[in-house]
């Protein structure tokens, strides 16, 4: 006799916590052949409000561990999500129709991502800070510092390294994030915060929405409380309209482009803050 | 006469040999702009200049064109090392013009001979000598093996440090391989004008640098130009955001460096003579227009009185007057309108319950002129705290532990400066670290270096300017496109 399957409620994570929309609402998430694989949260404007105040809770104490530590939490992610590799095998097999080679491919290829971004933790700002030999008796030195809250657009088209490729790098230097996940893949996004919430992410460091991106993101680019905002994912949206809804508060703006590993994605939610320590007075 | 008082000892203008007319500076040459010419004014003395050439849409095309041309048959072909020796040559005709510079610049813009002379000028020189040394080295900038330059650069300019802020504009992106054009700002286009000449003796080929000069109606197309590939601003931040929607979906890089409302935090235990002097070179530098100036002073309770009695001791012996002469502490202020809203501001900081000080000193009788200003018992609400006066206007705060000061410190839009005065280093390092400004000085305000990033944090702006991140702003990676992050 064939044992009768416990299928997951998806919901949204805020905060640490697994909420469902404040709305109420929810939306079918069907595999690639139309097969009915979950109803997926479908977050409110309500709810990517909460998102950023949960976010803007957390940046002092991420933004403020040490750089070894920030790696180490990260690293950890990676072992987590590698033990739960065939869960999200599986996952994305259902929802995207991938072969199992292919889908084991992208999830190894997120964990990996996970590990290289870790390794910056502690080494971004020894490449991307310096000291400047400015003409008078000053220690003068340049370091990069994380912006603060980031909203971010995660890419449509893939269940797990999309998501990855836009949420680690936002990471490393100490910026909390709220990221809206691939409206027909989100059921992946979902799990991952499942790993977030047991890999000692600090609650609300990562806030994770799914539903309509055309219907969330407005409110976060508009957000006066968010300070950078990532398209990398929107490229279907009315992404200009975002950015020039940015603009108001003048938020760091990456349009929509490819998803890489780079120094570039870690350094563009940075600022660069310079000290000048007067040497002469002793 | 008290031993305070100073016969008169102006600089000589027989150093200056200006037009009565100048035009656009396009391709190389001077050409009539098609908009209606506007006058250029002294500002001390209202007294006519210069009669300026106002670009419109069209010259504004013309200039572009020039700088794409340029940028496609000469200047991205150019070595590394030939592209720095005309830098190099830029800043010794800067030195060798100096004096002429700082005269022709304490005369348009109002600000004193001995600034324009000491600070600005060499600053500038300063500036293009050290990007020339970067021009056969972009290898070494941080963004892998054989960065590419953008193309053209629209650079749109303020008016309190014109020539200085044109250097800053300038000099990086032309090292990096890029063609300019740039804009000055309407009330201040003669030093540009005369960089034009200087950019004509250094033989550089033409259309690399071109200068453009009117008002906001000539700054627009500049910034919207879909020739241009990255803009680069200094002026306010409404200005700021306005070309941050202008840019949205465009794919161009944009560096904009806005407005600020710097706190300047005073401990308890600061070395008390150089914070005095601190504070009054953070805000009264330059009449106070300056985007990072410390204009709200954060003293600790316990010292407030004692500071405040010493500034204004401080303040009653700096001298007003004639931009020209040497001995002139404070200068004019830049124009009618940005007087107008000096006014107005201090105004509404009395009303709104601030106690206002002004220090005595003779108003010249022509020209715009504003007394050093001192509003103590300010809170965090009042206007005088929250926007950006840009003018000879301290507003003095107090707080009682680290963390109010910084709390306090914080609580603006802006992010663009603040200083930090205390004999004891742990706190410099520890209040340094919790202050969301892209600048900070330790014991020391205002100081400027062309080796030393130069940028803010929240609405003050994106974008660094000097340095090593001065000079990869106009560079991309070998790989990438504009838009993108590598």
């Amino acid at each position: 006799m064939s044992r009768l399957a416990v299928p997951k409620t998806y919901k949204l994570y805020i905060g640490g916590a697994f909420p469902r929309s404040e709305s109420g609402r929810t939306y079918e998430v069907a595999s690639s052949k139309g097969a009915f694989l979950a109803n997926a949260a479908k977050a409110s404007r309500k709810d990517a409000r909460d998102a950023v105040v949960a976010a803007r809770a957390a940046v002092g104490g991420w933004s403020g561990a040490t750089a070894y530590n920030r790696g180490q939490v990260l690293y950890r992610i990676a072992e987590l999500l590698e033990g739960r590799r065939e869960q999200f095998v599986a996952e994305i097999v259902d929802a995207e129709g991938v072969s199992a080679g292919k889908a084991t491919a992208q999830v190894d290829a997120a964990i990996d991502r996970w590990v290289w971004y870790a390794g910056w933790a502690d080494k971004y700002a020894q490449v991307s800070g310096n000291a400047n030999p400015v003409s008078g008796p000053y220690f003068n030195i340049s370091v990069p510092e994380p912006t603060g809250v980031v909203a971010i657009v995660a890419p449509q088209d893939s269940s797990l390294l999309g998501l990855v490729s836009v949420v680690a790098p936002a990471l490393v230097a100490g910026n909390t994030v709220v990221v809206v996940a691939s409206e027909r893949l989100p059921l992946s996004a979902i799990s991952l915060s499942e790993v977030l919430a047991t890999s000692d992410v600090p609650k609300g460091v990562v806030n994770v929405l799914t539903g309509s991106p055309a219907e969330i993101a407005p409110w976060l680019a508009s957000h006066a409380d968010v300070n950078g905002l990532d398209l990398t994912g929107a490229g279907d949206l009315d992404w200009v309209d975002l950015q020039v809804a940015a603009a108001e508060t003048l938020k760091r703006v990456l349009a929509p482009q490819d998803v890489d590993q780079s120094l570039g994605r870690i350094t563009a939610f940075t600022e660069t803050k310079t000290v000048w320590h007067t040497k002469g007075l002793i | 006469m008290t031993f305070l008082d100073y016969a008169p000892a102006p600089e000589s203008q027989s150093v200056l040999n200006l037009r009565n007319e100048y035009g656009l500076f396009i391709g190389g040459e001077f050409r009539a702009g098609s908009g209606t010419p506007f006058a250029s004014i002294n500002p001390a003395t209202e007294k006519h200049i210069a009669t300026i050439a106002h670009a419109n849409e069209a010259d504004v095309d013309a200039a572009v064109a020039a700088a794409r041309k340029a940028y496609e048959k000469t200047w991205s072909r150019l070595s590394g090392s030939d592209r720095g020796k005309y830098l190099f040559r830029i800043a010794r005709l800067v030195q060798e013009r100096a004096r002429e510079l700082a005269v022709a610049e304490s005369l348009d813009n109002g600000k004193p001979i001995k600034e324009s002379r000491d600070v600005d000028v060499p600053l500038v020189a300063a500036w293009f000598f050290y990007y020339a040394g970067w021009a056969d080295k972009l290898d070494h900038v941080g963004l892998g093996a054989a960065p590419a330059p953008l193309g053209v650069a629209a650079q749109v300019i303020p008016w309190n440090f014109p020539l200085l802020m044109l250097a800053w504009k300038i000099a990086p992106a032309l090292a990096a391989g890029n063609t300019v054009v740039l804009k000055p700002a309407e009330t201040t286009s003669l030093t540009a004008l005369l960089f034009a000449e200087i950019v004509q003796q250094a033989d550089l080929p033409p259309g690399v640098v071109n200068i453009v000069t009117g008002a906001g109606d000539s700054g627009k197309p500049l910034v919207g130009h879909p020739d241009a590939d990255i803009v680069a601003f200094t002026g306010s931040t409404p200005v700021g955001r306005a070309i941050a929607r202008q840019t949205a979906g465009t794919r161009k890089r944009v560096i904009l460096e806005l407005g600020g409302k710097a706190a300047n935090i005073v401990f308890d235990d600061a070395p008390i003579d150089q914070a005095i002097e601190g504070i009054v070179n953070g805000i009264f530098f330059n009449q106070g227009h300056v985007c990072c100036a410390g204009s709200r002073l954060l003293v600790q309770e316990s010292v407030h009185d004692e500071v405040v009695d010493r500034l204004k001791a401080r303040l009653s012996t700096l001298r007003l007057g004639d931009p020209l002469d040497k001995n002139t502490d404070i200068g004019a202020i830049n124009s009618a309108s940005q007087l107008e809203r000096i006014r107005t501001l201090s105004d509404v900081g009395e009303a709104e319950g601030a106690e206002r000080w002004t220090a005595p000193c003779e108003i010249p009788a022509n020209g715009f002129w504003f007394a050093p200003t001192i509003f103590t018992n300010v809170s965090t609400s009042h206007r005088i705290a929250r926007e950006e006066i840009f003018g000879p206007v301290l507003s003095v705060l107090t707080f009682r532990t680290p963390a109010e000061a910084i709390a306090k410190a914080n609580n603006t839009p802006y992010g663009l400066s603040a200083g930090i005065w205390t004999d004891k280093g742990s706190r410099i390092l520890a209040v340094a670290d919790q202050l969301r400004a892209g600048v900070i000085w330790a014991n020391t305000f205002n100081r400027f270096d062309p080796s030393s990033p130069f940028g803010g944090y929240k609405e003050s702006g994106y974008g660094r300017e000097g340095g090593r991140h001065g000079i990869a702003a106009y560079l991309r990676t070998s790989t990438s496109t504009n838009g993108a992050t590598k």
